[in-house]
């Protein structure tokens, strides 16, 4: 009896070895990937499963609020990691659906331009919630054979000689547009930060964009609308981003975009990690090859928008000639003096007072303007 | 009390219970559905509606509060939003009426068999491409280098201009919702016996009497029915407003879609939506009242 006994547990134990070795030696596991459409591209995302093991799953959204309300669904455990963009990401930090990351376990962070290793939207009280992916400004958009001259302020899009051909997003942070164009024309109202209004300044600001409403014709929602309204001729300048400049171009409408003299705002996205997720260790080999030169140059590339590696530029340069220039991936600190990057407006102002006007009321202001 | 029952009454009785419960088995899983899905579905929507989201980390908070209703009765966006959507859908009703009572009666009363299908097909035709398909169309017809502005231009008139405005939402509707007021009212005229017509010409009445006071009243049920389509269904759509609208083309669905996708305010949402239901059910009554569902 004992011999048998003995060989039986034996046997079992051997059994439940093998599966076992054989799960940890052929992954880390699945990463579940709440993304932006186009970042997560089998380009980079195949040779990353072959090195690591790590297997990849992506959800797209559509929003900055359909990530957030991704990465809550199933108490938060069902999504490991998210490409949040500012206006989402103080949103999961407070919300605790996210959780702190050690960039010292990314050798490419020092390689990151200074204005990414710790910005505001993603790192708080000197803590990272996450590690920067890319970047790129909202610019001005104008048609070069009707707007003359050329324009280089954002007053183009508050006065009335475009009346009812100016297009803007619609999208409750283009209030933070209005405001960056206040701070620079109306320094009495003392607006430090387009994201951070005290109810003063939100009324100054929401004020400006009732007169500008008449002269709107469309608030364009995709970005495909706001190029089928450049090549109707319906509109003629607008707030945008790269990627319309980049397809009305390719498509031989005479346009051109630029950063206006006020500066402008700007997105940058986070690539973050869930609070709930069983596969850190997937997660952080997933921020170290994200950071890599290679990678940030490809996905700078398909996408149309800026690393945050600053050694990616030769490599931008090698797959797309003069792309690094044109996307400002070489820009000097100074240039991203003039760009305000996204962040979630909060309740509490950067001076400590706790007064300013938080997203909900940015997004009733913006109904309301819609009327 | 069975004891009192003759034989052949229980049995027959026996018999009606078997088949009763044969009933309640085979529509079990219809009615079953009907109350999981519509029914829950709408319950939840209403519920929901008293609940609030924290407005910072846009977590639900199921704290009971009528703060959302408030919001709507007190913010005056709301009601003008909710005006247009019906003002919008009244217009849309009306103008299909118009379009869809002489086209149905050209093919209940006056046309050839051969003829009629051929109508029919050709009013269910658009049915059978892609919605959004059918709204780009209009985008490319009604924008600023359009057809429309192209051919006014061609022949001399000037530029019409009518992309991205409310009359582009009013008249995309009205192409839209077209089928669905088609076919009741064609119904309704397709029943009407000839020989009242017949009797009303005998007694003297002329074309346009006999439309007023014996066609009109007979197909007002088809009226009233095809309205509740184009009404309920202008009422809840945002994509047209959305495509070929302006910077003034708000509709409800609009601002519920915004809610939950903008700041994730579910329980708004679910809220204002209760507006739609309400018109929908206050028109339903007065339709009641004109009889459009008599015929059921």
């Amino acid at each position: 009896m004992r011999k048998p006994m003995w060989a039986l547990i034996a046997i079992f134990a051997v059994g439940l070895m093998f599966p076992a070795a054989g799960v940890s030696k052929q992954t880390g596991g699945t990463l579940n990937m709440v993304a932006w459409e186009g970042y997560l591209q089998p380009q980079w995302v195949n040779p990353f499963q072959k090195q690591t093991g790590c297997h990849i799953n992506a959800k797209y959204a559509g929003s900055s609020d359909e990530m957030v309300t991704l990465m809550r669904t199933g108490g938060g455990s069902q999504y490991d990691m998210v490409s949040a963009s500012g206006d989402a990401s103080l949103r999961l930090i407070y919300g605790h659906d996210v959780q702190t990351v050690d960039p010292t376990k990314v050798p490419d962070f020092k390689n990151f331009g200074k204005a990414f290793q710790s910005p505001p939207n993603n790192t708080v009280g000197g803590k990272h919630y996450g590690i920067s992916l890319q970047w790129g400004p909202n610019t001005l958009l104008y048609n070069t054979k009707k707007v003359k001259p050329a324009p280089t302020s954002w007053s183009v899009i508050y006065s009335s000689k475009y009346k009812g051909k100016v297009t803007v997003p619609d999208n409750p942070i283009q209030i933070a547009d209005a405001a960056l164009y206040l701070m620079k024309h109306k320094p009495s109202l003392g607006i430090r930060d387009p994201y951070e209004l005290n109810p003063a300044q939100f009324t100054a600001t929401i004020n400006l964009l009732k007169q500008q409403k008449p002269l709107v014709k469309k608030y364009w929602g995709l970005a495909g609308q706001e190029i089928s309204l450049f090549k109707s001729g319906d509109a003629v300048v607008g707030a945008s981003w790269p990627y319309q400049t980049n397809t009305l171009i390719a498509d031989k409408s005479p346009v051109k975009d630029l950063i206006p003299s006020e500066g402008a705002t700007g997105w940058l996205d986070t690539w973050m990690v869930s609070a709930h997720t069983k596969n850190l260790d997937c997660a952080y080999k997933w921020l170290a090859y994200v950071s890599t030169p290679k990678v940030q140059a490809e996905q700078a590339i398909y996408f149309g928008e800026t690393p945050v590696n600053s050694k990616a530029c030769s490599i931008m340069d090698k797959l797309s000639k003069g792309s690094c220039e044109q996307y400002h991936a070489n820009a000097p600190l100074q240039y991203f003096k003039q760009i305000y990057f996204w962040k979630t407006p909060i309740a509490a102002c950067g001076n400590g007072q706790n007064n300013c006007m938080d997203y909900t009321k940015w997004q009733q202001a913006w109904t309301a303007l819609k009327g | 009390m069975a004891a009192s029952l003759d034989r052949p009454k229980g049995l027959r009785q026996k018999r009606g219970a078997r088949r009763l419960g044969g009933a309640l088995l085979l529509f079990s899983a219809p009615i079953g559905f009907f109350v999981a899905i519509y029914i829950a579905a709408l319950v939840a929507l209403f519920v929901s509606a008293f609940w609030s989201v924290n407005s910072f980390t846009g977590l639900l908070e199921h704290v009971w509060t009528t703060a959302n209703f408030s919001t709507l009765w007190h913010g005056s966006v709301y009601r003008t939003v909710a005006l247009r959507t019906i003002g919008i859908a009244f217009a849309v009703t009306i103008t299909d009426a118009v379009i869809a009572f002489p086209f149905a009666y050209f093919m209940a009363r006056v046309a050839s068999p051969r003829t009629r299908a051929l109508l029919f097909v050709l009013t269910l035709l658009p049915l059978w491409a892609s919605y959004l398909a059918r709204v780009y169309a209009w985008q490319v017809i009604l924008d600023h280098n359009g057809i429309l502005n192209w051919s006014l231009q061609k022949i001399g008139l000037p530029a019409a201009n009518l992309g991205y405005t409310n009359t582009a939402v009013w008249i995309v509707f009205s192409y839209i919702w077209l089928p669905f007021m088609i076919l009741p009212v064609y119904a309704a005229l397709e029943r009407i016996p000839h020989s009242y017509i017949e009797a009303s010409r005998d007694l003297g009445a002329r074309g346009s009497r006999t439309l007023r006071t014996v066609i009109l009243p007979l197909a007002l049920p088809g009226i009233v029915a095809g309205s509740i389509f184009t009404f309920s269904l202008t009422l809840g759509d945002y994509i047209t407003p959305t495509l070929v609208g302006g910077s003034n083309s708000q509709f409800i669905g609009n601002v519920v879609y915004d809610s939950v996708n903008q700041s994730s305010n579910l329980p708004f949402a679910a809220a204002y939506a209760t507006v739609p239901l309400a018109v929908m059910g206050i028109y339903l009554l007065i339709a009641r009242r004109l009889g459009a569902f008599n015929a059921l």
